[in-house]
This record gives structure tokens, C-alpha cells and sequence, in this order.
């Protein structure tokens, strides 16, 4: 579904990316696990199209999407929830879902995932017409992922969805990433700081280092790694 | 008589007002959308004034018998689409290449734009002022009340209030508009649910472009005669109402605007004329000492 290969990114002169090969496939879910500054957010932009690669393709659904602008990214079904949530702070719970939907025309279909996000936040519904700005923490992540789900994307990207959440919501959180991808059968590349909770929800993970994919493998391997449990689970 | 006099200086000061209101809304709105204050935005309303003086002038010389309304409309459509046409350009070679540079760059190139434009109408035009004709039609039944009141004047104020209208709805109720405010609050994010933000930055610009030439339009023919200066002091006085009413905030435009307005009005017929354009600076001062976003502007405009 989502292919990179060799992808190089730069900010001005510094090489973000350092030639990174990912491949995500139909259903899964993948996590990208990695310490601070290694490079995440800047492949989930990348992907996204917000940071164009400088060499090296993305391919999603067959498709080279390395020049493309990032709204013809979403309108292929590619949808990022990124890194500090993002919420429009000067619209109302119901207007930033309704953002989310920005792209589409199926009117009833909409109406119906914003029903689907109710029932997976309910918190959501009774705070319909507070501004997105006032909402606690938990509440804007769950705002933003409901925001993406009204995108009726195909792939989600997620930016570390638990940073900074209290460890119940936390839980929540990744439950609803597993419903979302069995319920919907919407493929995930998951961003995360808490390996030790992405490795469990995920299929499969990469590790990266200063810009560059050092480990791919099956999430239980990973967890059994020794070198990954020194680094990313405190173990 | 005291009473007349008080409404007459309120109906001047309303339209002044308005004036600065069509010329702010393209400050506040490209200020909202992409933190930058755009410098040539006063060219662009001397612009749009200038081409309605070619268009009219023309229309007068080759074809005499066109009816008035007629060289009023091609004279004004002409004006916007002109200063639209020059607005669009400017972002697109003046400020894109810029966008992710450090504000300043930005605010230079748009220093530079507005001394390049300037120029540009003096050698293409003339230094001198040159008349411009009435293309507001005059109300006959203005005529009892000339001395409170004037057609222009009038126009001006019903003009101003349908196009704040229009754009109300425009930005509450249409996709463009709830692009442009998402656009305004997250870049980042409005391209990532899908907002082609360069395309919303452009039609921000065209629509600023568009009511600023509509303003210039409509004062050159009340004032009756422009330069290539005309836009540089409209400008500072239309940018002085966007700061009072907080930049970035399109109801603070036009509050600041009728406020800036009405002081001159009150300011010059109560007190003395030859301090009136000091009256929006001592008003802007006053302001921002007691409340540096604006009367109606945001802490955190700095945020995004
Ligand atoms: N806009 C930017 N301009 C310049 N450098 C940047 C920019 N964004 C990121 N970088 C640099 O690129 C590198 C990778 O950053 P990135 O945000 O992708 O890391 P990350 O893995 O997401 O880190 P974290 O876990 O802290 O979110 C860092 O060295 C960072 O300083
Ligand atoms: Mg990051």
C-alpha cells in the first residue's frame, strides 16, 4: 500500500532523512519507534507531502506521490494525525470534525462517521460547540484522531498519539487504534515514543537512528530484542 | 444648526470610515492568514483607482454616448479585476518564494513591492494629480439635504456594509471560507486535511485586492482627483484602523476603521482640521498602551 525507497529529506542543509526504505501493506499495522529527533515526524511529513523528499520515491496505491501537494496526498485516502494534536483552536469540536471532512461529497457517509466517532469518544459529543482550543489534552487527541477518521482515510498516519497522556487515556487511545483497523479495515503506520505499548498493538515495527532505518521486524521480535529493549524500553 | 452639523460630521466620518474599512479588510486578512503585513497593499487600492481613470476616460473619449451607469460598471469591474490581477501577482512573486523565510525577508519584499509600484504608475502616469470624474450618480432626492449628506457619500456607506455582508458569509458559510479560516489558525494542518493552502493564500489576496480597489475607486471619485502617492497614506491610516482593531481580526478591521473615521470627522470639525491625520496616530497610541492586540485581537495572534 505504501512504499518508500531510498528517501532523502533535508531541512535547508540538514540531511533529516538519511535514505530510509519502508514498506507498509494493506491492513496492517506498523509502528515507527525511535528516540528524540531521530527522524519520525520528518518521515510522516515526508509521506504526507508537508516536507517533500529531495531523492527517492513514495509510492501509495501504485502511485509516485514524491511531487505531489499534500492535499492530493489526502485526497488519495493518505491521512496524518500529527505530532501535537493540531486542533484548530478557534473552532468548535463539531467544525473541526467537520475540517476533517473537508474533501469529501458523500454527505450521508459523513454523517454516519461522525456518528461512528461519537460512539468511539462520547466526551466528543457533549463538548459538540466548546472551541477546540479549550479542550484538555486527551480530549484534543481525541478530537484529532476523530478528525482524521472523518477523512475516511485508507491509510492513517499517527504522530505519537499518546505523548504526553496520562496512562488510562493512554490505553484508550490504543485501543481505538485496533478497533479503527479491524472495524474499518484502515491500514496504520504508528509513531511512538512508548515502544513498549506501539510494539504490542502493532504487526510489525521499525527502528530508527539519526535518519536512517536501523531495525524491521516483527513487532514480538522486536519485543524480544535485546538491543531494542536497552534503548526504547528501558529494560 | 449644532445638530445638523454633529450628523453631517457622523455621515462623513462613517464613509471615511468605510474607506479605510475596504482597504483594512486586505491588511487584517492577509495579516490573519500569513502574518504578513503587506506593504504595497495601499498601491494596490492607487491601482485600482488609476485603471477606473484609464477605463472611464477611454470610455468617454471613444465611444461619448455610452450611458453613465454603463462606464460606471466597466469602470469599476475593470478596477477590481486590474487590482485583483495585480494582488494575485504580487503574492505569487513578491511573498510565495518567501513564505517559509524569516519574516522579515518578507515584509522587505513587500517594502520593495510598494516602491516598485509607486514608481512604476509615476513614469508610466504622471507626477501631477490628475482629475478624476464623478462615477457615483447623483440622488435627486439628496439635493434638499446636500449640506448633511452627499450621493457619494451614501454610496460608499451602503457599499461598504453589502460587501462586510457578502464576505461574513462568505467566510461563515462557504468551503473557501472555512478553508481560509483553518488556513489562518493551522497551516500545517489545513494541508493536511486537504486544503491546497496556496490556492486559499491567493484567493485571500484577491479578495483583499478586490475591496481595496473598490475603496479607491469610490473615494478618488468623492476627493475627485489622484496621484501615485494617493495609496501610501490611505494605506498607513487603512493599516493604523487594522492595528486598533486588532490585525488579523476581520470585525476588528472595520471597528477600527469606523472609529479612526468618525475621530477624524469629529476630530477636524470640532477641533481643528489641520491635525487630522495626527488623530489616528494619537488614537492608535492610546489603544495599544491600554490593549496591544487590538480592541477586538487575539493574545496569541503570535502563535500559529
Ligand atoms: N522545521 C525544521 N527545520 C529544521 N530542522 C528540523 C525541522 N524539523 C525537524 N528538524 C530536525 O530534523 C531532525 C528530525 O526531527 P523529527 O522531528 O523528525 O524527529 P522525531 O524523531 O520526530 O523526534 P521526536 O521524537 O522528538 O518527535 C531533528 O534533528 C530536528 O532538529
Ligand atoms: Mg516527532
Amino acid at each position: 500500500m505504501l512504499k518508500l525507497e531510498s528517501v532523502n529529506t533535508y531541512y535547508g542543509n540538514i540531511h533529516a532523512l538519511k535514505g530510509i526504505d519502508i514498506e507498509i501493506n494493506k491492513g496492517e499495522i506498523v509502528t515507527l519507534i525511535g528516540a528524540n529527533g531521530a527522524g519520525k515526524s520528518t518521515t510522516l511529513m515526508t509521506i504526507s507531502g508537508v516536507v517533500p523528499p529531495k531523492t527517492g520515491t513514495v509510492t501509495f496505491k501504485g502511485e509516485n506521490i514524491s511531487s505531489k501537494n499534500p492535499d492530493e496526498i489526502v485526497q488519495m485516502g493518505l491521512v496524518q494525525v500529527p505530532e501535537g494534536r493540531h486542533i484548530f483552536p478557534y473552532l468548535t469540536v463539531q467544525e473541526n470534525l467537520d475540517m476533517g471532512a473537508f474533501l469529501r461529497k458523500d454527505k450521508p457517509a459523513i454523517k454516519k462517521d461522525l456518528e461512528y466517532v461519537f460512539e468511539l469518544f462520547p466526551r466528543l459529543s457533549e463538548r459538540r460547540k466548546q472551541t477546540g482550543g479549550t479542550l484538555s489534552g486527551g480530549e484534543q487527541q481525541m478530537l484529532a484522531i476523530s478528525r482524521a477518521i472523518m477523512a475516511k482515510p485508507d491509510l492513517l498516519l499517527l504522530d505519537e498519539p499518546s505523548l504526553g497522556l496520562a496512562p488510562i487515556i493512554v490505553m484508550q487511545i490504543f485501543e481505538i487504534i485496533k478497533k479503527i483497523n479491524r472495524e474499518n479495515n484502515t491500514t496504520i503506520f504508528l509513531v511512538e515514543q512508548n515502544a513498549n505499548m506501539a510494539l504490542k498493538v502493532a504487526h510489525r515495527g521499525y527502528v530508527m537512528e539519526t535518519g536512517r532505518i536501523t531495525i524491521s521486524d516483527k513487532s514480538e521480535n522486536l519485543l524480544a530484542n535485546d538491543s531494542v529493549r536497552k534503548a526504547y524500553l528501558g529494560m | 444648526m449644532q445638530l445638523e452639523y454633529f450628523i453631517s460630521l457622523l455621515l462623513g466620518g462613517l464613509a471615511k470610515g468605510s474607506i479605510y474599512a475596504l482597504i483594512a479588510l486586505g491588511y487584517t486578512m492577509v495579516y490573519g492568514i500569513i502574518q504578513l503585513i503587506n506593504f504595497a497593499h495601499g498601491e494596490i487600492y492607487m491601482i485600482g483607482a488609476f485603471t477606473a481613470l484609464i477605463f472611464s476616460t477611454v470610455i468617454t473619449y471613444t465611444m461619448p454616448d455610452t450611458a453613465f451607469l454603463i462606464n460606471v460598471g466597466i469602470s469599476f469591474t475593470g478596477a477590481i479585476i486590474f487590482a485583483a490581477a495585480y494582488g494575485f501577482t504580487m503574492e505569487r512573486i513578491a511573498y510565495r518564494p518567501l513564505r517559509n523565510a524569516p519574516r522579515l525577508s518578507a515584509l522587505i519584499s513587500a517594502i520593495g513591492m510598494s516602491i516598485l509600484l509607486q514608481n512604476y504608475v509615476l513614469l508610466a502616469q504622471t507626477p501631477d494629480f490628475l482629475p478624476f470624474p464623478s462615477l457615483v450618480p447623483n440622488f435627486s432626492f439628496l439635493e434638499p439635504i446636500e449640506y448633511i449628506v452627499s450621493s457619494n457619500q451614501i454610496v460608499i456607506i451602503v457599499t461598504t456594509i453589502i460587501v462586510m455582508i457578502l464576505l461574513t458569509l462568505l467566510i461563515k458559510f462557504t468551503r473557501v471560507g472555512k478553508a481560509m479560516r483553518a488556513t489562518a489558525q493551522d497551516k500545517t494542518m489545513a494541508q493536511l486535511i486537504g486544503i491546497n493552502v496556496d490556492k486559499i493564500i491567493a484567493i485571500t489576496f484577491v479578495i483583499g485586492s478586490s475591496t481595496a480597489a473598490l475603496g479607491g475607486v469610490l473615494i478618488s471619485s468623492n476627493i475627485g482627483q489622484i496621484n501615485y502617492y494617493i495609496g501610501f497614506i490611505a494605506g498607513i491610516k487603512a493599516f493604523v484602523a487594522a492595528v486598533l482593531g486588532g490585525i488579523g481580526s476581520i470585525p476588528g478591521a472595520v471597528l477600527g476603521s469606523l472609529i479612526l473615521g468618525l475621530t477624524e470627522s469629529f476630530g477636524s470639525g470640532y477641533i481643528s482640521s489641520d491635525y487630522e491625520d495626527a488623530f489616528a496616530f494619537i488614537f492608535l497610541v492610546i489603544i495599544l498602551i491600554f490593549k496591544p492586540e487590538g480592541i477586538l485581537g487575539r493574545k496569541d495572534n503570535q502563535k500559529v
